[in-house]
């Protein structure tokens, strides 16, 4: 099984890569060939992954019954380093994938306006979506590390060669940022690698975290462990799985570095390194600048799903691997997510350009993401109870989703209107209604899924996040409840400025024909995406409930082992069972 | 002992170590042949070119025994010492001087007429790193010191007519020449200390000098003073060959003096040689290695090494210090008047070690930091590709001097980790052949088509030499660290030696410096790819020739970012002796 997974999942990381490749030998001028290659091969990517979500896949599905990690295989890679070529899907990971094949299929749909350099472009376009797949995938830590890092490269070019004015500065201010995090994640990932241990998991934990392959006869498993115990010197790992269950039922992870324990310089320095992607504030100040910058199909992608990779970073390595500090750390988490929200909000307000105004929301919707992450309420009025998180986890897993949809349709709709007009001063905007009404209904329906109105997309992750934070702090659930009335005020002004008013007064006005075929077949399926998912949410949170509630559940477990060391929670009893919790998610779903 | 006696140990010894000596004999030989080739009547139809690549061919296959030793051994009488180490690092040097005869041989330079004077020189410097890499003893750590210094001080002199050529090469003589001098001070300060030049033979001084009794009582407080002085007066000569800060100011001027093709050899063989000589020096006071195998009779040992060495015979000291004769014990005793009391076994002597450990790995971390720093920093300001490479190679040499900082940490309590710390800078030395000689193989390539060195006059070069141009950005990248390229695997270890060793401010220093040096490196690519064309250009192109000896040159970058273990292995083969 291991080869077909081998097979299936390199396939679709590398598919990409290797389409960029054949692009290398494409002739010069044949660029509308280039083009319609590159859509053929993420088109394919996409086609891949959705089989892949169809029940009947046979070995191709992906279960969305089972919690843990599928599709999991593993081979050595640099021995010297334990470091194997290890990857898997789970519930947290695959709405991940499948959302990044189908918006880079519809970016580079919308790369056709691209006339500079087509062969560069669709070359470094697909190695991006190559160094994201890869990511998703990734279960070893340091070939997560080397995808993440894969990605900066082509994003560079991607946003200084074919970005506007300022784009060398955009460009290499992303990239020191993103560097910059990478450098930290790297000393974290150093630090966690140094202090692991394989010896101190038991054998169930470690055929969990697929270090013993679960393939194989009881026998042989329990002839694996035996070799691993056998060793005298400690045996590291990058495996993330296996860092997490030593993360949770070690403490090979509380070694003093510097006076605080070693996983709260790691949870640190590894949230400082995905914060920068997501972005909170303050280290957000590169994403209004990348995305004004960034032409129409990069914007898609940056907002669509590069800042998804900071979330899921967050949600399968930080927390799971570093509990204790992610609990010392819940009310900073939270807050870096609220202060993002409100203080996105406010600049999304004040911007006079639209791009500008659309990367400011993007800031503050991520907000949300980082706020439903680190709601540490594993303790619910007087009874041990993980509810209240489960539904802040899901509600930032569905928000980074339904941000994944809504806000590229943004950027889309903004580059519809910018290529027509040539200018995004949204002052100069106005009465676009009367000139392309069908482009006009499309962007406000859009722009009402960002704003997160009830039955579209955005108001699902918002009102979940809210919920949660409820029983976390109240004074943060107050913040976070008014931030809807600023996204409201900021939201529907612009679709004032921009779509009504008797008639549009500015540049270029002749240029203002209606949507062509093309772009329609773009915002569409966005379109119907952003009210499909908010009428029906649970075709998202079909795949990814049981593995989000799964990870919820396995840190609530520990920080029911160690109530007793943790300040909120010292009240409760460690040895008596966990209070059966009723199904509130579920109900809330279904 | 007469003089028969003496001709028959000597004979021995030097029939078995010739067999460890063989790729540089075959140096010796070329350097020989290339001599022979300024007759002018006699040879002036043969390309001097050729002479060079067999012999620098013919010396890279008997430098190696292409299969891992069992045993370190030493040769010439403890001399230098024959391990994995020197193996690797002497393959690694001669194969840089075959990569380096087929790069001059396509870029032009040196010309016919003057091309055996500086392949000798080449070949002549090599020899000394070669030495460099495996010396036992602190004399020939100086000669080879020297061997390298004199010819390089020659080859950046290599355009005669040119001023500033001439002005690098004397800021660089004089300055190796001062640098040589503090060093031999230092040496005779410590050798004079510790009573020998063999270098086991003084670890083991040193520890019984070092051993807490003395500490404890304060005896021969003096003397560590006088050590101290003479360890920093050792590492500046070793900073300046490794152009570390404070130490580093004749290498942009030299970089920009000289020609690209010298620069490659200066940074890359140079410094890998460097980079050898540090590990072996720090090792060498640091630790105890285990007892090196004497393979010949012990006593024609013990005369051959009582007749060059002060001290102890080499296998004899460290090894096995229980099996002295009544008559050593006696003369150990009188020497722990002076403080060198003998100690029990190795574990006591590594234990001795720690302040030596100590004093090297702060002093190590204490310069890398410093020129990592600088190197970076004034990296920024330059407009000159050859000077910008020249910072380059000084921050890179500071990178890749931490992790000896890191091992000297480790040796004393986790020998393992130690090893894989200095195994890190082999690898990296490896990797960073083809990222520096693909960097200057660009630069003179450029050169021979632009006629310019100046960043600025590169704008747009994709659209004229594409191929050449994303091959520059592979190897820039790979300067800077990013994955998958063979830097990011270098300096991964380097990042992993140093949280091993938990040297948290020196790790903080290195990353924070990793994206400094992005800015740098980036505006080379970015002037090259984004930057729009000058209208003023001549048409040019890169001819196929130097085009493939760019993609042959990068490709391993590639190969050993993705498939880094195959050089890993090597380089942990290469320091697993040492430890």
């Amino acid at each position: 099984m291991e080869s077909t997974y081998l097979t299936l999942l390199s396939t679709v990381v590398f598919l990409p890569a290797l389409g960029a490749l054949v692009l290398a030998f494409f002739p010069r001028e044949k660029t509308e060939a280039m083009k319609y290659f590159a859509l053929g091969v993420t088109a394919l990517v996409f086609l891949l992954t959705l089989i892949m979500a169809l029940p009947s896949a046979g070995d191709w599905q992906f279960d969305a019954a089972v919690t843990d990690m599928q599709k999991v295989f593993s081979v050595g890679w640099i021995p010297s380093f334990n470091i194997n070529y290890f990857m898997g899907l789970d519930g947290i990971s695959f709405p991940l994938v499948l959302l990044t094949t189908f918006v880079t299929m519809l970016s580079m749909a919308a790369s056709w306006p691209i006339e500079k350099h087509v062969k560069a472009y669709c070359i470094l376009f697909l190695i991006l979506e190559t160094g994201v797949l890869g990511v998703f995938l990734a279960l070893d830590f340091f070939l997560f590390y080397v995808f993440w890092e894969v990605m900066l490269l082509p994003m560079y070019f991607l946003i200084g060669v074919w970005g506007g004015p300022r784009r060398e500065y955009a460009a290499i201010k992303f990239f020191l940022y993103t560097l910059l995090g990478g450098v930290f994640m790297l000393i974290a990932i150093l630090m966690l690698y140094f202090s692991s241990d394989l010896k101190m998991l038991s054998k169930d934990q470690l055929v969990a975290a697929h270090v013993i392959s679960p393939e194989l006869s009881e026998g042989e498993q329990a002839a694996r462990f035996a070799e691993i115990q056998a060793h005298t010197t400690p045996r590291r790992t990058f495996n993330i799985l296996a860092l997490q269950q030593l993360g949770q039922h070690t403490d090979a992870f509380n070694g003093d570095v510097l006076g605080k324990p070693l996983q709260w310089w790691a949870f640190l320095l590894l949230l400082i390194g995905f914060v920068i992607k997501v972005p909170s504030v303050p280290l957000h100040t590169w994403l209004p600048d990348a995305h004004v910058e960034a032409p129409t199909p990069i914007s898609m992608i940056l907002a669509g799903i590069l800042l998804k990779l900071g979330g899921y970073g967050i949600i399968r390595i930080c927390y799971p691997i570093c509990p204790q500090a992610g609990y010392e750390l819940a009310y900073f988490v939270c807050a870096l997510g609220v202060v993002s929200m409100v203080y996105g909000a406010f600049a999304a307000l004040a911007q006079k350009d639209f791009k500008r105004l659309v990367a400011y929301s993007s800031v503050s919707h991520m907000g949300y993401v980082v706020l439903g992450i680190g709601v540490w309420s594993a303790v619910a009025g007087n009874e041990f109870n993980a509810d209240a998180w489960k539904m802040g986890m899901n509600g930032a897993m569905f928000q980074m989703v339904a941000h994944g949809i809504a806000s590229p349709g943004m950027f889309f709709m903004v580059g519809v209107i910018y290529e027509r007009v040539h200018h995004r001063n949204l002052d100069q905007f106005g009465g676009l209604f009367a000139k392309m009404p069908l482009y006009s209904g499309l962007a406000i329906g859009i722009f009402f899924a960002g704003l997160g109105l009830p039955g579209l997309c955005g108001f699902i992750g918002e009102v979940f996040v809210t919920l949660s934070v409820w029983s976390f702090n109240h004074t943060l659930a107050i913040i976070t409840a008014s931030v809807v009335v600023l996204t409201a005020a900021y939201i529907l002004w612009t679709l004032q400025r921009v779509y009504l008013g008797p008639e549009y007064k500015g540049p270029h006005g002749d240029h203002l024909h209606p949507m062509t075929t093309r772009e329609l077949a773009i915002a569409l399926p966005l379109f119907v995406l952003a009210i499909a998912m908010g009428v029906y949410p649970q075709m998202v949170f079909h795949y990814m409930t049981p593995s989000v509630n799964q990870t919820v559940d396995d840190l609530a477990g520990w920080a029911q082992r160690n109530a007793a060391n943790l300040p909120q929670m010292a009240a409760f009893d460690p040895t008596a069972p966990a209070p059966v919790a009723p199904a509130l998610v579920q109900a809330e779903i279904q | 002992m007469n003089l028969y006696e003496l001709f028959n140990s000597l004979a021995a010894d030097s029939a078995r170590s010739i067999a460890g000596f063989q790729g540089e004999l075959a140096l010796c030989v070329t350097i020989v042949l290339l001599l022979l080739l300024r007759i002018p009547r006699l040879t002036s139809r043969i390309d001097s070119f050729f002479v060079m690549l067999i012999g620098s061919s013919v010396a890279l296959y008997l430098a190696g025994p292409w299969r891992p030793l069992e045993q370190p051994s030493e040769i010439f009488t403890g001399l230098l010492v024959y391990d994995n180490f020197t193996v690797y690092f002497r393959t690694l040097l001669m194969a840089f001087a075959v990569l380096f005869a087929v790069f001059t041989k396509i870029s032009g330079v040196p010309d016919r007429d003057a091309a055996p004077d500086i392949y000798a020189l080449v070949l002549g410097a090599t020899l000394g790193m070669c030495i460099m890499a495996s010396a036992n003893n602190m004399l020939m750590i100086f000669l080879g010191v020297e061997m390298a210094s004199v010819p390089s001080y020659a080859l950046a002199g290599l355009l005669k007519g040119r001023r500033q050529s001439s002005e690098a090469a004397l800021k660089y003589a004089v300055y190796g020449a001062g640098a040589a001098g503090i060093m031999l001070y230092g040496i005779s300060l410590i050798s004079g200390i510790l009573g020998t030049v063999h270098l086991p033979t003084m670890a083991v001084r040193l520890a019984e000098l070092l051993q807490p009794a003395n500490l404890e009582s304060g005896l021969g407080s003096d003397t560590h003073m006088v050590l101290a002085l003479g360890g920093m007066m050792i590492m500046v000569g070793l900073a300046f060959k490794l152009s570390a800060v404070p130490f580093h100011f004749w290498c942009p001027d030299v970089f920009e003096g000289a020609t690209a093709e010298v620069n490659a050899f200066l940074s890359v063989a140079s410094k890998a040689a460097a980079l050898a000589l540090l590990a072996r020096v720090a090792i060498g006071f640091g630790y105890i290695p285990a007892p090196v195998l004497v393979e010949t009779a012990p006593a024609a040992s013990v005369e051959t090494a009582a007749l060059y060495n002060v001290a102890d015979p080499p296998g004899e000291a460290p090894a096995a210090p229980a099996a002295r004769t009544p008559a050593e014990n006696a003369e150990a005793k009188a020497e722990a008047a002076v403080g060198f009391g003998p100690l029990p076994n190795r574990e006591a002597q590594i234990a001795a070690l720690a302040p030596a450990r100590e004093f090297i790995w702060k002093l190590v971390a204490f310069v890398a930091v410093i020129t990592c720093t600088f190197g970076n920093l004034a990296a920024y300001g330059q407009t000159n590709i050859k000077r910008l490479l020249a910072y380059s190679t000084i921050a890179q040499a500071g990178y890749m001097m931490m992790p000896v900082a890191s091992a000297m940490v480790l040796a004393g309590t986790n020998a393992p980790a130690a090893r894989d710390a200095i195994s890190a800078v082999a690898f990296y030395a490896g990797a960073y052949v083809f990222m520096n000689l693909g960097a200057f193989a660009i630069v003179a390539f450029l050169r021979n088509m632009l006629h310019s060195e100046e960043i600025a006059d590169y704008a747009g070069l994709l659209h004229r030499a594409p191929v050449t141009v994303i091959c520059f950005c592979i190897v820039l990248v790979s300067l800077i660290g990013l994955p998958p390229l063979a830097g990011f695997f270098g300096k991964y270890q380097i990042f992993a030696s140093l949280v091993d060793a938990k040297l948290w401010f020196v790790l903080f220093i290195a990353g924070l410096n990793t994206a400094i040096s992005l800015y740098y490196y980036l505006r080379v690519v970015k002037i090259m790819t984004i930057d729009p064309e000058p209208d003023t250009r001549r048409p040019a192109s890169m001819s196929f020739i130097p085009g493939t000896f760019i993609v042959l040159i990068t490709a391993p970058i590639v190969i050993l970012g993705v498939w880094p273990d195959s050089l890993n292995a090597l380089a942990r083969i290469a320091t697993g002796q040492l430890f």
